[in-house]
């Protein structure tokens, strides 16, 4: 049952996909109402399947990699529907849906929804620990996106090629400031997630506390270089989407490494 | 009642001809006599038109009389540049040029406003009545209706606009932008008042004569920057207009790093309009430095009406949609009088206020 629910979840996020297309085809780049309302829709889908599949484990959905991906792209989504409109950046929304479509995509064709045997137990600091550490993943895949039409915008204005997306994107100083901003609140609630994971009672797996410092230096150095003004606008933007790349990567290998069975 | 449109335009007509039947303040009671029951004249510098209904068929050739300025002897030439659109063509053509279909310039927006203007004039004259009425309201709205769904509006087409517009790309708001015009020519200084119109507060001009630099800042409300002084201006600035004569480029990038020390993450905008131009182009490969030479400019212009050209099937498409709404919700109604129903109110129609007629 709650699957379906994903399912429902994905052809919203991919009507919004669609649509993207047919306008890009048409030479009209419009994001209108049409995604906004697909995207909200697919948030609430996916929300629904997260609260039943969160009632039926009696604890917050994050016991394999196919609800981690899942709790990934509903926090793209949220993070999207906060930020987007908040910073005008309504064609967001076009770049946002392909990425929670992989996402979702990839989880329900991928056989990962693998139950574990035991039912596990409800410890709040651990649930807290992954839940926020997920939502930190929403904000760092945003500013990957923000980096992607950054460079979009920056590319067309440097071949001086101006099409049609040209004239919907918003301007690379806006966009720049969207960026550090997101980068900011991500790197906020991750340190949050990672501090938490001290509190879990319970002695994390040293691979996982490797992955999640790893990514937390990442960001620290981006943002380092942001601040002290090393680093381009460009290179900014470059270093979001290769950031959220590796951080996926790692975050599968935590979650994947935290499946395996313990040795004896 | 009979809805019709005569004109000429920049299609079919030189200035010349355009010139002579521009029509006069006594048009509309002109044409009111030679028997239009309604009347209203759109004249822009690219077409003279009228709009009416009537009864009976007032020739072409009749109201070409009526909108001839001087009367001269060339008679017999009146009607002969004029074209005529009846019923459907008329209030397709009047969609069409509302839109900005039917302009030099497509997709422009000044029409829109002329034609709102003629309008608002011909009923407070009270030339115009309920069929021209609806006729133009319907127009208005369905021009606003291709503005939004299409992109035949988008980019600007002259190059003054284009960097303007290339300007807002960057920086989003203008308000706060920094900008020194290097050289006084004709064009930088259209190019300043543009960005002045956009909200630029802080602008600097600096030029190798000063009398010339102080003038052209007074006239656009910057601040006259001696010649020598340009180059520590190069650190502060977001925008730099440049059109000075020299023969050799003032900028390169081995000058314009050491200028750009320490502000690797404010965009430097560069518009060199000058001819042998004033910057090297490789400047353009710089981090965060986007410059657009004349030809640049002017190729994006291009793109801009290439992009607007693209449109016009998918405004086509509205504007056919709308005439056939508007044609049926007429022939449903037999009468221009009657009032309009509840989906032309929903589309735009409202009752002709005659009170202010």
């Amino acid at each position: 049952m709650d699957r379906q629910f994903l399912i429902v979840s994905t052809i919203c996020f991919f009507a919004a996909v669609v649509r993207t297309i047919v306008a890009l085809r048409a030479g009209i780049f419009r994001p209108g109402q049409f995604n906004f309302l697909a995207i909200g829709l697919g948030f609430i889908f996916q929300t629904a399947f997260l609260s039943i599949r969160g009632h039926a484990l009696g604890r917050c959905p994050l016991t394999n990699l196919f609800e981690v991906f899942i709790f990934v792209a509903w926090s793209v989504a949220l993070i999207y529907m906060l930020v987007g409109p908040a910073y005008r950046l309504s064609l967001m929304g076009a770049f946002t849906a392909p990425l929670v479509v992989l996402l979702q995509g990839f989880a329900l064709i991928a056989p990962i929804d693998i139950r574990h045997p035991v039912r596990l137990p409800a410890n709040p600091w651990l649930e807290f620990h992954a839940s926020i550490s997920l939502v930190a993943y929403g904000a760092f895949a945003l500013a990957c996106i923000a980096g992607v039409m950054y460079l979009v915008q920056e590319r067309q204005l440097k071949t001086h090629q101006l099409r049609s997306v040209f004239y919907h994107l918003p301007p690379l100083t806006d966009l720049f400031a969207a960026i550090t901003r997101l980068l900011w609140w991500g790197f906020a609630l991750y340190t949050l997630g990672l501090v938490s994971g001290f509190f879990v009672g319970q002695p994390l797996p040293y691979v996982q506390m490797v992955c999640a410092s790893a990514v937390w230096l990442l960001y620290a150095a981006i943002l380092q270089g942001r601040h002290l003004r090393r680093l381009a606008p460009k290179h900014v933007a470059a270093l979001c989407i290769i950031g959220f790349t590796a951080a996926l990567t790692l975050l599968w290998g935590i979650t994947f490494t935290a499946q395996m069975p313990s040795p004896p | 009642m009979n809805l019709f449109c005569v004109g000429l335009s920049h299609h079919t007509a030189n200035v010349e001809t355009r010139e002579r039947f521009a029509g006069h303040a006594e048009t509309d009671c002109i044409l009111r006599a030679a028997g239009c029951a309604e009347a209203l004249l759109l004249t822009t510098c690219n077409r003279v038109e009228v709009y009416g209904a009537s009864e009976e068929r007032v020739s072409t050739d009749e109201i070409a009389r009526c909108l001839v300025r001087k009367v001269d002897n060339k008679t017999e030439e009146y009607a002969l540049p004029f074209y005529r659109y009846e019923d459907t063509r008329c209030v397709q053509h009047l969609f069409r040029v509302a839109s900005g279909l039917d302009s030099m310039v497509v997709g422009e927006s000044e029409i829109l406003g002329q034609a709102k203007k003629a309008y608002e004039s011909a009923r407070a004259s009270g030339a115009a009545g309920p069929c021209l009425h609806r006729l133009f309201q319907r127009a208005f709205h369905v021009a606003k209706q291709v503005r939004t769904h299409t992109d035949i509006t988008r980019g600007s087409v002259s190059v003054g606009s284009v960097a303007v517009d290339l300007a807002q790309r960057i920086f989003g708001q203008l308000g706060n932008c920094k900008v020194l015009v290097l050289g006084a020519g004709e064009t930088s200084e259209r190019t300043a008042r543009a960005l002045v119109s956009r909200g630029v507060t802080d602008l600097r001009v600096s030029n190798r004569s000063s009398d010339r630099a102080e003038e052209l800042a007074r006239l656009v409300g910057g601040q006259a920057v001696r010649f020598d002084e340009w180059p520590s201006q190069c650190r502060e600035i977001d925008i730099l207009i440049t059109s000075t004569s020299s023969e050799t480029p003032l900028l390169t990038p081995e000058n314009l790093s050491a200028m750009l020390r320490n502000r690797v993450d404010r965009p430097l905008f560069i518009i060199d309009i000058a001819v042998p131009r004033d910057v090297d182009p490789s400047v353009n490969e710089m981090e965060a430095v986007y410059l657009y030479d004349i030809d640049s400019l002017q190729s994006v212009a291009e793109q801009s009406l290439a992009l607007r050209r693209q449109q016009i099937a998918a405004a086509e498409a509205i504007i056919t949609e709308h005439v056939a709404a508007f044609g049926k919700s007429i022939s449903h109604r037999l009468d221009c009088n009657a009032p309009p129903s509840t989906e032309d109110r929903a589309l735009g129609e409202t009752p002709l206020r005659t009170s202010e007629s």
